[in-house]
């Protein structure tokens, strides 16, 4: 859009000292001629990997190597499989917009601990190769690419990634020896404790596991206004109120709404994966809509389902929703519709 | 129509963009009478509405504010001539907005009023009121139309229209836009500071000709001088005075009606549909002007600004003056200017050519200096921050892709003729999208392919 031209010359009847002996280069463009430098994608895209950074930290520190090598083999394969697949489509590489990494991280948190090197790499691969490649690119795909890759890796290899997966008692690390507060509540009825799913010291998939991380991040992230504040807030809301009622009602015995909360990765999806912009809706309506319906959604997989968790459905659901919400929620300019004509 | 009481002025409106306010480099600068160039060129068509043509002859000698051009039209105003001396034979000029419009140039005699004579006829001296009252609405509006008045915000819209009373949409407010949201611009905050008086004055005229019974001067609360200067004089005249929000683009009318009355102007339509004429301060000041001393709009105030030119300034300028002679009255570009823009830097246009004429509607020159290109443009990541930021509420991103692929029923099932073209969605855009500038062509070619 920009073109160049020279200062033009003065001259004519109205000649004026407008002539300097050095010559500036303006640029001719339409305008605004201005632009608010703070926010760009890369920027956003940094925003996402700082904000994951206290979800990283409980990882290692619960899972020690087994954490980092999940983080590093599905960051990696994510970023060679943008470059590979960019390529393929004859389109310069995006690497440093982040996007491939923060998808390959997002998809790391989201595996257990002991799963084997494969899942997450296939994993990966797929969610940039089918997820976001195949639509077009940045910006193109419709659902969640993270979440693509791992529904097919949990697909292709249930053994790796089902609830059986999440425990091992053998490594030595005290989180990996017991089931996952939601597969104990669903097979065995058993409640675990608030405190521990607040802090992150259940079992579960790395980045899962502590609240409290994914509320600091999440904050974080919203204050930057990188994830629109309306989802995680519809989505909590949902959830409080869909699990409250009933338990306003009938008392709470054991598992309370704040274990719904706090417990799986429930707001590490609230926070991380359904906020990805590219795959949520653009009105702040949308949004809403979007929060409230994977909340509930959730919800219904964790009681409903053969599921424990159902983050992941929940996501991929109300992806494939959004272009209807986007039609349903055009919003009214200020002042009406534009009036037909007469 | 009822009147509601100013505290339910909300003082600001939803959504808008704070860009870096970028005052400093000239709001602390007097106004300065531009001495009149040796040949000015008058464009016939500086305004809304059907163009002028031109009423003199080449060779005839003209006085200063003598008609230049005129239109039967209703919506048109005439021209008239900021310096006596020469007509010249017609010619053609291009406005910075690319229109080229035909234009009658006038060489200056040698003896021009001093600066100092200029300033009290235009600004100084008695604006007395109490003559208002009496005063017949028609002949102010005959009188308006005669002065060639139009909207000195930027539109340019003939004042005399606005200012007919209509019965069926009675006006109860007069609303002077003394915002001025554009970063950089500072003339009409400098006109505030140094000539309140006429301001105020033009404004209650106003009122008298529209019929209305309430007249409020918006001004944003980054003027704080502006706001002291206005108020010493209004106070006295049942004049209010009231300090909006910094935000763009409060300059809007529609943002200005919203946040200093409470009043949403429909989609299409016009302050009148909530009972309101909106002008700018420097029209106001026109209108006095016109009424009192039966003098034409040929001059106005107009800011050069910003990092690449050498000495900022607010000069009072003959309208017809050439942009370069402007920039040459303040030193010239620096040699890291990099853009200059007619207008401010959210809606102006970026110049190829100083020798356009000054019009009525010329409020600044804005010189950008170092980096000004936009960053290259990545895939839209469908963030929103454009549908966050748009005071109308609309969708910029559907907009600008609709635009693209020239999907008219799409670009009108997200209200594409709504848009107001204000720029904050390009502004924000995280990925520099150009989607004001989509939007802008798609509207254009919108009405081109779709028949009517």
């Amino acid at each position: 859009m920009t073109s160049s031209a020279s200062a033009p010359p003065t001259g004519g009847t109205t000649a004026t000292a407008a002539a300097r002996p050095r010559e500036p280069r303006l640029t001719v463009a339409p305008g605004p001629h201005i632009a608010d430098r703070s926010l760009t994608t890369q920027r956003m895209m940094a925003d996402v990997l700082l904000a994951l950074l206290p979800l990283v930290a409980v990882a290692i520190a619960q899972f020690r190597q087994y954490a980092l090598f999940q983080i590093a083999v599905a960051t990696s394969a994510a970023v060679i499989a943008e470059w590979v697949f960019a390529r393929m489509r004859g389109r310069p590489a995006t690497l440093w917009d982040g996007s491939a990494a923060v998808t390959g991280l997002i998809l790391a948190l989201s595996l257990p601990a002991t799963a084997p090197w494969y899942s997450g790499a296939v994993g990966a691969i797929v969610a940039i190769g089918v997820g976001k490649a195949m639509f077009g690119g940045l910006g193109q795909n419709l659902f969640n690419p993270a979440m693509v890759g791992r529904a097919f890796a949990m697909i292709a290899f249930p053994a790796a990634l089902g609830a059986t997966a999440y425990v091992n008692p053998t490594l030595g690390l005290d989180a990996l020896s017991g089931a996952t507060p939601l597969t104990a509540l669903k097979m065995s009825g058993n409640v675990t404790p608030v405190l521990p799913l607040v802090l992150g010291m259940t079992n579960g998939a790395i980045g899962e596991t502590s609240a409290l991380a994914s509320i600091l991040g999440g904050l974080y992230l919203c204050a930057r206004r990188t994830a629109s504040w309306e989802i995680p807030a519809g989505s909590i809301a949902a959830l409080l109120i869909a699990t409250g009622l009933p338990a306003l009602v009938r008392g709470v015995s054991g598992w309370s709404p704040l274990h719904d909360l706090c417990a799986g990765a429930f707001l590490y999806g609230a926070f991380f994966i359904a906020t990805d912009p590219v795959t949520s809706p653009l009105t702040p309506n949308g949004k809403w809509i979007f929060g409230i319906g994977y909340g509930l959604l959730v919800l219904m997989i964790r009681r409903l389902s053969g599921y424990p968790e159902g983050v992941m459905f929940a996501v991929l659901i109300m992806n494939a929703l959004v272009p209807l919400i986007n039609r349903a929620t055009i919003p009214v300019p200020v002042g009406g519709p534009v009036p037909s004509p007469k | 129509m009822s009147v509601p009481a100013v505290h339910a002025a909300p003082r600001t409106f939803p959504r808008g963009v704070h860009p870096p306010e970028e005052k400093h480099w000239s709001r602390d600068r007097k106004i300065e009478v531009l001495r009149a160039p040796p040949l000015v060129q008058i464009a016939l068509h500086q305004h809304t509405g059907a163009p002028c043509t031109a009423v003199v002859q080449p060779r005839q000698t003209v006085a200063a504010g003598d008609i230049v051009g005129n239109s039967d039209a209703l919506i048109s105003a005439p021209v008239h001539t900021p310096v006596a001396g020469t007509v010249q034979r017609e010619t053609v000029a291009t406005l910075p907005n690319g229109r080229h419009v035909r234009v009658v140039p006038v060489q200056s005699a040698p003896d021009q009023p001093s600066p100092e004579a200029l300033w009290n006829d235009l600004f100084g001296g008695e604006w007395p009121t109490d003559s208002i009252s009496a005063m017949d609405p028609s002949e102010i509006v005959r009188a308006v139309r005669a002065a060639g008045i139009v909207g000195q915000g930027g539109a340019a819209f003939p004042t005399h229209v606005k200012l007919a009373r209509n019965p069926k949409k009675p006006v109860d407010t007069i609303l002077v836009n003394g915002c001025e949201c554009e970063p950089y611009l500072t003339a009409d905050e400098r006109l505030m500071i140094e000539a309140p008086r006429p301001i105020v004055v033009g404004a209650l005229i106003a009122a008298r000709a529209a019929g209305a019974s309430r007249v409020v001067v918006a001004v944003e609360r980054n003027k704080p001088e502006a706001l002291a200067a206005i108020r010493s004089v209004a106070d006295s005249r049942g004049v209010e005075v009231l300090a909006l929000e910094t935000k763009y683009p409060m300059g809007g009318e529609k943002q200005t009606v919203r946040a200093a009355l409470g009043r949403t102007i429909p989609t299409g339509g016009l302050p009148l549909d909530v009972g309101v004429v909106v002008i700018n301060v420097s029209t106001a000041a026109a209108i006095a002007r016109a009424v009192l001393r039966g003098r034409p709009l040929t001059h106005r105030v107009v800011s050069v600004t910003g990092p690449g030119i050498a000495e900022p300034k607010n000069l009072l300028v003959p309208i017809g003056a050439m942009y370069a002679d402007l920039i040459a009255a303040c030193g010239g570009l620096k040699p890291e200017a990099a853009r200059v823009i007619a207008g401010g830097p959210m809606m102006g246009f970026s110049l190829g050519s100083f020798q356009s004429p000054v019009t009525k509607g010329t409020s600044g020159i804005v010189v950008l200096a170092g980096e000004s290109a936009r960053p290259p443009e990545t895939p839209c990541v469908r963030c929103g921050r454009c549908v966050d930021v748009c005071p109308l509420n609309l969708v910029p991103t559907r907009l600008a892709l609709a635009a693209r692929h020239k999907d008219w029923p799409m670009a009108q099932r997200f209200h594409i003729t709504a848009c107001m073209e204000c720029g904050c969605c390009a502004y924000v855009c995280p990925a520099s999208i150009p989607l004001v500038q989509l939007i802008r062509t798609g509207k254009v070619q919108m009405q081109k392919e779709v028949a009517p």
